[in-house]
């Protein structure tokens, strides 16, 4: 029986997150709960359904019927979705002829996602591409990830892992003869700052890249840059110290902050926590890239 | 830029457009003089050309180096009333439309109303033509089923080799005298065609050569009037030029601009014919010009690019000719197609950018003019410094140069049965249509709608718009047994509309090499002079007809909406389908999303959907390819469209994959406009499983936004795109590299831009699947970028 795996979306034609041309398959459920997350539909590990309700056809009530747990309403012509009694089946989604409703996490057989994702390989030979497993959090799925990038080797395929870093150094090392090159995130370097802005401790996945800056064959940080969060001269200063600590020197990736996940929690029903977070200036990020430049790291604005 | 350059750019994109009647009424004044009489038609028409060129205003403008008009002014574009003679009517709209409008002054307008309608009307080539046509094709014709390119302009569609470059005018005199000595009146029947043809080319010859000389003279008379010592010498210069070149070979790089550029005047204005006329594999011609200019001290690469320059602005002082009714509407632009070649391959095969093909680059991104057009033909062997360098001036958002798979164009000729050697020395021409430039006549038929065609099937043989039967009786859709019953049906109706199609071309074909010979353009392209045979005979090497299938992403989803709704699913009734067809989904919003959404669709590497395309291209291939046309050549297909998906649209009702009637179809090969949701990759995939390498080309249109392409990481991943494509045989593809402006638009209908990607810091997502806010920004980023859209056609 083949390992089966929840994820919420593979994108193709991904150029910014990893070498070459590459596709992206993303895995549902994070451990953090980080308030500026852009992909907030992959943080629950479960299926749930994603509501656009300025599509919503006025004339029509299929979802309504599709539903076996009632829980979607019209109201004002428009649908409306009571999500304590959603169980994410996504039949109503199936049934909805405007897209107005959308299943975020659907059930994969290892070879299903192969299928999928050997699917743009003569661009990836073109381009020195591959596949890069990113989320969510890929190592909360850690049997279905190893499975899957065993089985993307074996078709040759170069292979990314984008983690959070906080999963047992086990798992990490389960995937590690598997992985081409991890990129590995890393936002707070003060603890308790790091547990306010995402749910946990950074302590675990401050020892899992310290322990990975010397057995994997590739890896490069990636730092989003968070106006309020870790922006400061000082913050951004003790993650490139960080950095520059460790036993070997990767290339650090500065993500600025952009609004995209914003909508996207509108969608699921959830709160918007960073309604006044401003996208930092592009004078705010040469300057947190001239910090990491200063201690001879590499630096790379986006992905 | 050189202050003369600015000059003559500024002036250039300033004139406008307008009708001139300077060529209408010296035609009309020969044909009626006494000089006809007597002759045969092809020397009535090389004396009507030197008529012409001996009589026509000679035009040197200010700060020109390169000289030559072919109206009486920049942007005076001339009538060709023995092909089209407009009506006051149609003048009335030329000087009034929207569209590509073409002022009419009250001079212009009396000229026509006093000399030439009176003397043409009756006599034109559109009406013999219609007059030939059979009623079923008229009704074919009128429903929207296909075009006709040949009812308003020649068919020339063709590009000049490198024969000239090498030869001068006398030189193909000469030629022409040696295949008169050579013809047989004691076996060949066609031994008097082949001399009256052979002697109207060499007339055509001489009223060339004289009209270089005329343009010799007024420059040494400007010469003699100006004061500014500078401007003397430059004229004096163009007189030694003019007194050389087109009579004799050139000699350097500046002539041979200068002697393709009368080459150039004389075909367009010998007759009107597809694409103007196009110098083809311009770097590959012009090297041995530069490299011994450089070398010798003559010439200096800055001298070069200005020359370049002045011969780029010529292009863009000639609109095409002015078109009306449904050919206006099929290409609607002035831009005339005259598609200018770098990179590719040379005839030993070796890579062939060179120095020039740069130096072509840095001129079109500093010219950024609608015309000429340009390409860069990518092989193998080009280097990524060449592919990367065109890349950027795509992604400055100016939709050129469009980018063009050399082993393609190579293999899709060796396919038509050209040498290699011929093969290589080819390219693409007008969109994107394959051909042995110098070599061959490969004509465009006219545009054939696929989709209507599916339409007349649902509906039985008959046109739902107009209610006529015009079709054959395929069977009452409703009774098909299956999928592939429909199927069955559709193949029969569309061998019934290429037969209609192919008949009338067949026509069309005898009455231009009858009534409409043109023995200056024969000169140009082998093996004319040799045959004794003018280029609408038959006189070239390669005879190919091309007839371009339209709607093929369109047509594509909709057998994929009926198929997976009607047989699989069977979650709508034929009978139901047909029926929300008929009312334009009035009342059916939710069937009409249920099809559009609901549905595998072409350009998203699903082969649910993409069976369809292969086997929809299968069908137009069996239908068309390999027929024999009048001139001793083969039917050929290809897929492209200008603008006509939006005149086939509107001649098209409501179709099954939920497209509304009246809207445009699909373009070129491209899928339907955001039914692509997997990104250019799957797009690329879908498209590369129709096997371009037997069409005469294909044409894909990618919308990309300019953040996407950011940085050199943009330039080298689009690079691989391209490269990606090709390798799969991909023919041909173009980037829209969108703007603010469009973005804007996206935002206001966000369904029309379903496939619009954009870049945000860190992933790349489809803007309407953007929050609001993010849609603001980005509609609001990008300053000093242009859209595309506007600037050039999708062609």
């Amino acid at each position: 029986m083949q390992p089966k795996g929840t994820i919420f979306s593979i994108k193709k034609f991904a150029i910014h997150d990893g070498p070459g041309i590459r596709s992206t398959i993303f895995f549902k459920g994070c451990p953090l709960r980080c308030t500026w997350c852009h992909n907030p539909e992959g943080i629950s590990p479960a299926a749930e359904i994603m509501v656009f309700p300025d599509r919503c056809l006025k004339e029509c009530a299929d979802c309504l019927v599709a539903c076996p747990k009632n829980a979607l309403k019209k109201r004002g012509g428009t649908i409306f979705l009571e999500r304590n009694k959603c169980v994410g089946c996504g039949l109503c989604a199936l049934s909805c002829p405007a897209e107005a409703l959308q299943l975020a996490g659907s059930r994969v057989t290892v070879n299903e996602a192969v299928y999928q994702l050997s699917k743009d390989t003569a661009f990836y030979r073109n381009s020195g591409g591959g596949i890069t497993c990113s989320g969510g959090e890929p190592l909360l799925q850690p049997r279905f990830l190893q499975a899957l990038l065993t089985a993307c080797r074996r078709q040759n395929l170069h292979t990314a892992v984008d983690t959070c870093g906080h999963a047992p150094f086990s798992d990490f090392e389960k995937i590690l003869p598997l992985t081409d090159l991890f990129l590995y995130d890393l936002k707070i370097m003060d603890e308790g700052q790091h547990r306010r802005l995402t749910g946990v401790s950074n302590r675990l996945l401050i020892k899992n890249l310290q322990k990975l800056s010397l057995l994997a064959p590739r890896l490069a940080i990636r730092i989003p840059l968070i106006p309020g969060a870790n922006d400061s001269a000082a913050a951004t200063a003790e993650l490139a110290d960080f950095c520059a600590s460790l036993p070997r020197r990767h290339s650090v990736h500065l993500l600025p902050y952009h609004r995209g996940g914003r909508a996207k929690n509108k969608r699921l029903g959830q709160f918007d926590s960073l309604a006044e977070t401003r996208v930092p200036a592009p004078a705010a990020i040469q300057k947190a890239g001239e910090i990491f430049l200063k201690r001879k790291l590499t630096v790379k604005i986006g992905g | 830029m050189t202050e003369r350059i600015r000059k003559l750019r500024a002036r250039s994109l300033r004139a406008k457009p307008r009708l001139s009647s300077e060529r209408g009424v010296l035609l009309t004044r020969f044909y009626r003089s006494a000089a006809v009489n007597g002759l045969s038609v092809p020397r009535q028409r090389a004396a009507a050309f030197a008529y012409l060129l001996a009589r026509k205003k000679v035009v040197i403008l200010p700060d020109e180096l390169l000289v030559g008009e072919r109206g009486p002014a920049a942007k005076a574009t001339p009538s060709y009333p023995e092909i089209t003679c407009h009506s006051l009517q149609d003048l009335d709209i030329l000087d009034k439309r929207q569209k590509t409008p073409f002022h009419v002054s009250a001079k212009t307008r009396s000229d026509f109303a006093r000399e030439i309608i009176p003397f043409w009307t009756g006599k034109t080539m559109r009406e013999r033509l219609f007059a030939h046509m059979s009623s079923e094709w008229l009704e074919a014709y009128r429903a929207g089923v296909f075009t006709e390119f040949m009812e308003q302009r020649a068919p020339g569609h063709t590009v000049c080799g490198e024969k000239i470059y090498g030869k001068g005018l006398l030189d193909l005199r000469q030629e022409i005298k040696a295949s008169l000595q050579g013809l047989d009146f004691f076996n060949d029947p066609q031994a008097l065609a082949r001399q009256e043809e052979l002697q109207a080319m060499d007339t055509a010859a001489a009223a060339m050569i004289a009209f270089g000389g005329r343009y010799a003279a007024r420059a040494r008379e400007m010469a003699g009037r100006k004061k500014n010592a500078a401007r003397k010498r430059e004229l004096l210069r163009i007189a030694t030029v003019c007194g050389h070149v087109p009579a004799q070979a050139p000699r350097d790089f500046r002539e041979a601009l200068q002697h393709y550029w009368f080459i150039h005047l004389g075909v367009i204005s010998e007759a009107n014919p597809w694409d103007a006329f196009n110098p083809g594999r311009l770097d590959q011609h012009l090297l041995p010009f530069y490299s011994r200019g450089l070398a010798d001290g003559s010439l200096t690469s800055e001298k070069a690019r200005e020359l370049l320059q002045a011969f780029w602005i010529k292009f863009n002082n000639h609109p095409s000719p002015p078109k009306v009714g449904v050919t206006a509407e099929e290409s609607c632009t002035y831009t005339d197609f005259a598609l200018i070649n770098s990179g590719g391959l040379n005839a030993e095969g070796e890579d062939g950018v060179n120095e020039v093909s740069f130096l072509i680059l840095d001129v079109i991104e500093e010219m950024r003019l609608l015309q000429p057009s340009s390409m860069v033909q990518v092989s193998k062997k080009s280097p990524d410094a060449f592919l990367h360098r065109a890349l950027e001036i795509v992604r400055t958002g100016f939709g050129q140069p469009s980018l063009f798979n050399s082993e393609a164009i190579v293999a899709e000729l060796l396919r038509q049965g050209k040498s290699l050697a011929d093969a290589r020395r080819g390219g693409a021409s007008g969109c994107v249509e394959t051909g042995a430039f110098g070599r061959e006549s490969y004509i465009l038929t006219g545009y054939f709608n696929l989709v209507k065609v599916l339409e007349i099937t649902l509906n039985n043989g008959r046109d739902p718009l107009s209610g006529k039967k015009i079709g054959l009786e395929t069977g009452n859709p409703e009774k098909f047994a299956n999928f592939t019953a429909l199927m069955a049906a559709f193949e029969k109706q569309l061998g019934h509309f290429i037969d209609i199609k192919i008949r009338g071309s067949n026509v069309i074909d005898r009455l231009y090499a009858r009534d409409l010979p043109v023995p200056f353009l024969s000169l140009l392209i082998d093996d004319c002079i040799a045959n004794g045979r003018d280029y609408h005979d038959g006189g070239a090497r390669y005879n190919t007809s091309y007839i371009q299938g339209v709607g093929l992403g369109t047509i594509s989803d909709a057998l994929s909406a009926i198929r997976h709704h009607v047989y699989t699913r069977k979650d709508l009734a034929m009978g139901q389908l047909l029926e929300s067809m008929r009312l334009d989904f009035r009342g059916a919003e939710k069937t009409r999303l249920l099809l559009q959404n609901k549905t595998p669709r072409y350009g998203n590497d699903d082969d649910a959907a993409d069976d369809i395309t292969r086997e929809i291209f299968e069908m137009y291939f069996r239908a068309v390819d390999d027929r024999p046309n009048m001139r001793g050549g083969r039917y050929r297909i290809n897929l492209l469209p200008t603008t006509v998906h939006i005149y086939f649209g509107k001649k098209t009702g409501a179709t099954a994959d939920g497209r509304r009637s009246g809207e445009p179809l699909s373009e070129g090969i491209s899928p339907v406009q955001g039914a692509d949701r997997q990104g250019p990759t799957a797009v690329l995939k879908s498209a590369a499983k129709i096997d371009h390498l037997r069409t005469g080309g294909t044409l894909l249109n990618q919308k990309f936004t300019p953040q996407l392409l950011a940085g050199e990481d943009g330039i080298v991943r689009l690079g691989q795109l391209v490269r990606t494509y090709f390798a799969m045989n991909g023919h041909h593809l173009q980037f829209n590299v969108v703007d603010a402006a469009t973005l804007r638009a996206a935002q206001k209908h966000p369904e029309k831009y379903r496939d619009l990607i954009v870049r945000v810091a860190g992933y790349s997502d489809y803007f309407v699947d953007l929050g609001p806010a993010t849609c603001r920004k980005r509609s609001s980023a990008a300053p000093g970028t242009r859209s595309s859209v506007d600037q050039s056609i999708t062609t």
